[in-house]
């Protein structure tokens, strides 16, 4: 047990943004917009009296070419927003991923397209876990199911960014960024700041300049740049984390990420009031997705169950990794509606209900 | 400067500083960026800045400025220089940050950008060439673009009533609080060459005391981009584009440098 004092209660937002402090955190650039405007409020407040520079930049578009300018001259940097911004800023993530500059992003996610709404949403995974911008590349995804992982993540988030030098995102949305909950922040000082000696930080005369740009003219030069990427992103795989509650004797296996996943645990506990075993499978890492574990488990399991805040985004992923093996059906909520665990149930019910009729058919 | 040793017989009249790389540039016959690379790396060859200095690239003409120059540099997307320059500057105060910019890339796509940054007083230098084109497209209409001149998005020279009036954007920034030096130069003719030198030298000064952002216009030619010989694309700049965009400081500082 954490003494009381260790632990606070906090928002998503908040806890975020105190625990980027405590990874050593060295720049933030920002914008505001609803629903994660705490992030740079509270660094306002508490980042520049603790030797951070914080900056408002005047668009998302300079800010995120402000994460370029500081994250390649070797500061770990972070930079948030919400889905609007985050369309934005893709210009910077692409020329981040060329250029091999490591940083942070954290995109609390609202409803979409377009300005949408600034309820919570999860309508952003496609562009978070495909790429993105334009171009051959990857960004290490996040996805935080508590305000506890929301303080969690950042350090992960920094951690991967410099080990590989990519983009990593934390992708949460509106209400993980609002919701107050029990958050045990990790002390000061436990992420070392990694050697950057790529880092556009003056050259001395004892190395040759340092260069960072996404420009290479000669095809032959650029396939090899692509090549190099792709290597990376293989070596990322190993990465993959995910949760994976009570799946072992499952015939319905539940699929979600962030806040659905709170939202289909719930759920699970229900149907298994009433008998039906169900178990669930909560990808952590969204890119590398944890398809192996999924691919294992369509040979147990019955039919799977994907339940996201959006149109079904996440569900070509987990169907890709079952490969037809088992049926997958979908529940989603979309515009910033979120499913409640007895819409997932009876969705579970009816999906059971098909699965009986079938084995005493076969039977 | 070193010191000049006479060799053979013969006089060293020039040494290229060690701040340039020996690639040879892609610029075009009589195009003025190779002598304001070339100044600008005296200048921090001079000043003994060179493990201190960190220059920002643009999209443009420019874009493989990183190639000749012998510093640390960062390839910015269009437009954006000034705030990559803003995040190196932030994280590293005591560095000399400078970005290099065309006129599309700073006062059409990125002219946010050179405003906030302006405005914030960022402590870099801006050196900005004006030569009223986009010269690595093809010589398209650029917002410096003069009333009448033809390019091969104006064809018919540009219509004010529709396609707006060159942006006299140095005018624009001198104004603003942040801006602390800005001054309008070329490069056309020898003693153009030693005042543009010796105000980047004094851009680079200021930039130790803290006090704002310096801007210096470098107004160029472009002989390719406007279909005319070096010569006559000289002749052209002095007749047509001095009387719009006239040399000399804008704006300032009350200051004795020592």
């Amino acid at each position: 047990m954490k003494a009381n004092s260790e632990i606070s209660l906090m928002k998503g937002n908040e806890a975020l943004a105190e625990a980027a402090l405590r990874a050593g955190m060295q720049a933030y650039f920002g914008y505001p917009i609803t629903p994660q405007s705490e992030i740079l409020e509270y660094l306002a407040v508490h980042g520049t009296k603790r030797g951070a520079v914080i900056l408002q930049a005047e668009s998302e578009l300079a800010a995120i070419n402000m994460v370029y300018g500081a994250a390649g001259a070797g500061a770990r940097v972070m930079i948030s927003s919400s889905s609007p911004g985050i369309s934005l800023m893709q210009e910077g993530i692409s020329y981040m991923a060329s250029a091999e500059i490591p940083f942070l992003i954290v995109n609390v996610q609202r409803g979409g397209p377009g300005l949408g709404t600034i309820q919570p949403s999860q309508g952003d995974y496609f562009q978070a876990t495909k790429g993105g911008g334009h171009g051959d590349y990857r960004l290490i995804v996040l996805a935080p199911a508590s305000v506890q992982e929301m303080a969690d993540f950042v350090f992960d988030g920094f951690r991967l960014a410099e080990k590989y030098r990519v983009g990593t995102m934390i992708l949460a949305d509106g209400a993980l960024g609002q919701m107050m909950e029990k958050v045990v922040q990790p002390p000061m000082g436990s992420l070392p700041l990694a050697e950057k000696p790529w880092a556009t930080a003056g050259k001395p005369p004892s190395r040759e300049r340092n260069i960072l740009t996404s420009l290479f003219i000669q095809p032959e030069k650029m396939e090899e740049v692509n090549l190099k990427l792709q290597r990376k992103y293989r070596e990322i795989q190993s990465e993959v984390r995910y949760e994976a509650i009570q799946v072992e004797d499952a015939d319905i296996i539940l699929v979600a990420f962030g806040l659905a996943a709170r939202i289909s645990q719930k759920a699970l506990e229900l149907a298994r009031h009433k008998g039906i075993r169900v178990g669930l499978v909560r990808p952590i890492t969204l890119y590398p997705f944890p398809s192996a574990i999924l691919s294992q488990i369509a040979l147990s399991a019955e039919a799977f169950l994907v339940v996201e805040m959006n149109a079904g985004q996440m569900l070509e992923d987990v169907e890709l990794a079952v490969r037809g093996e088992k049926p997958v059906h979908f529940k989603g909520r979309m515009g910033g509606m979120l499913p409640s665990p007895e819409e997932v149930l009876r969705e579970i019910e009816s999906i059971a209900a098909v699965h009986a009729a079938n084995s005493e058919l076969i039977s | 400067m070193p010191e000049l040793k006479p060799t053979n017989g013969f006089e060293e009249v020039f040494r290229k500083v060690q701040t340039l790389t020996d690639t040879p540039m892609h610029y075009c016959p009589g195009c003025g960026h190779g002598v304001v690379h070339r100044l600008l790396m005296e200048v921090v060859d001079e000043m003994r800045i060179q493990d201190k200095t960190v220059g920002v690239a643009p999209v443009g003409c420019s874009v493989f400025a990183y190639q000749y120059m012998n510093i640390d540099m960062q390839e910015a997307a269009h437009g954006r220089a000034t705030a990559v320059a803003t995040g190196i500057k932030r994280v590293l105060p005591d560095r000399y940050v400078f970005t290099y910019q065309g006129d599309g890339d700073l006062a059409a796509i990125g002219t946010n950008e050179t405003i906030h940054t302006v405005n914030r007083g960022e402590n870099i230098l801006i050196v900005f060439i004006n030569n009223g084109v986009y010269g690595m497209t093809g010589g398209q209409m650029a917002p410096t673009t003069l009333a009448g001149m033809k390019t091969t998005t104006s064809p018919f020279g540009r219509d004010i009533a529709t396609m707006g009036h060159p942006l006299k954007i140095t005018e624009l920034l001198a104004q603003l609080p942040g801006a602390y030096y800005v001054t309008r130069h070329a490069v056309h003719t020898p003693t153009a060459v030693r005042k543009l030198k010796k105000s980047l030298r004094m851009a680079f000064e200021f930039q130790e005391m803290k006090k704002g952002t310096c801007f210096v216009e470098v107004v160029s030619n472009c002989p390719s981009g406007w279909k005319m010989t070096p010569q006559e694309s000289n002749e052209w700049m002095e007749k047509n584009m001095f009387p719009y965009y006239p040399l000399g400081d804008l704006k300032v500082p009350k200051v004795r440098m020592n």
